[in-house]
């Protein structure tokens, strides 16, 4: 039992994560001709929650054909609640020795868990770094209407040049950010 | 129970972007300062599985979807600016925050605030989406 328990919790390594992640394409078209990503609920949340005073038309479809999707989310909520509740990864993220002096550069601490305190504790700062980077995370992918999952993963594995496009400039954005905004603001 | 596959598809997902380290800061920051392998081989390795299972599904058209459909690929929406420009734009988020909507998800439902605060943000993202959108160029 303590060994299942020991392997169930371990993170995966990239040939293992990949192939799982990716054989989730083929996986929604065989169950229903579904395309594979996750942020157009963010779109259906807004349609579900907004209230009848603000109607903003882009909002106002029939979100219950898309329960589907819904049922995915919920899904995803549930695997982060076993991955990260139940059955939590034992000890820190396993860095490269370049990353690690990174951080130590940032002056951010590398203990257990996804993410440091430094960036996710909750203080002014922070909660104003996390919803300005969320901010442009939902207007971005539903202008782009695809994320990594939709456009980086699917998009390309079905040779859509539009994802092609769309990877390109997360990517372009990523790095932007990752080298000169998130040093500053850590 | 229509929608049971689709949940375990999901649960398989939000498991693996946590066991993947996909939702972690670290490991995102690492990625776009080049200093390890890992999520870029996540992304190639999942990219090249989601292609030959695609070209598998295209090849036995008798194949019928679990829903008794014939399987379609659906194809993205239309236009042509709103990929780059989009995406650029939502990279910069992901790249200040480390996190992109499937792990937003994820890491909610393993019960972090600061993540909830990132959720929160994306839908007043999207929302503002919805209403500008008709003065963007798509």
């Amino acid at each position: 039992m303590e060994s299942f328990i020991t392997w169930i919790s371990n993170p995966w390594p990239w040939y293992f994560a990949g192939p799982v992640i990716g054989s989730l394409v083929p996986i929604m078209l065989y169950i229903g001709s579904k395309s594979f990503g996750i942020s157009q609920n963010l779109e259906h949340i807004v349609a579900i929650t907004q209230p009848e005073k603000v109607n903003v038309e882009f909002f106002r479809y029939d979100w219950k054909k898309y329960g589907w999707s819904i049922a995915f989310l919920l899904g995803v909520l549930l695997g982060g609640f076993f991955a990260g509740v139940v059955f939590p990864s034992p000890g820190p993220v396993q860095l490269s020795a370049a990353a690690i002096e990174t951080f130590a550069d940032w002056g951010v601490s590398h203990g257990d868990g996804l993410y440091p305190p430094e960036v996710y504790a909750l203080n002014l700062k922070n909660i104003v770094v996390l919803a300005i980077g969320g901010i442009l995370v939902g207007f971005g992918t539903r202008y782009a209407s695809g994320c990594t999952s939709g456009h980086a993963i699917t998009g390309l594995a079905t040779l859509q040049l539009k994802s092609l496009a769309a990877a390109i400039g997360i990517f372009g954005g990523g790095l932007l950010a990752a080298h000169f905004v998130t040093p500053y603001i850590v | 129970m229509r929608f049971l596959p689709y949940l375990l598809a999901g649960i398989v997902f939000g498991f693996g972007l946590i066991k993947a380290e996909a939702a972690s800061w670290y490991r995102i920051m690492e990625m776009f300062h080049f200093q390890a392998f890992k999520m870029y081989g996540i992304i190639i390795s999942a990219v090249l599985t989601a292609f030959v299972g695609v070209e598998l599904i295209k090849r036995f058209t008798s194949v019928k979807s679990i829903e008794g459909s014939v399987i379609s690929i659906p194809q993205k929406a239309e236009g042509k600016w709103r990929f780059p420009l989009g995406g650029f734009i939502f990279g910069i988020g992901w790249g200040m925050i480390g996190l992109c909507p499937g792990p937003i998800f994820a890491l909610v439902g393993t019960g972090s605030v600061g993540a909830i605060v990132v959720l929160v943000g994306a839908l007043h993202g999207t929302w503002w989406y919805g209403l500008v959108r008709d003065r963007l160029p798509h």
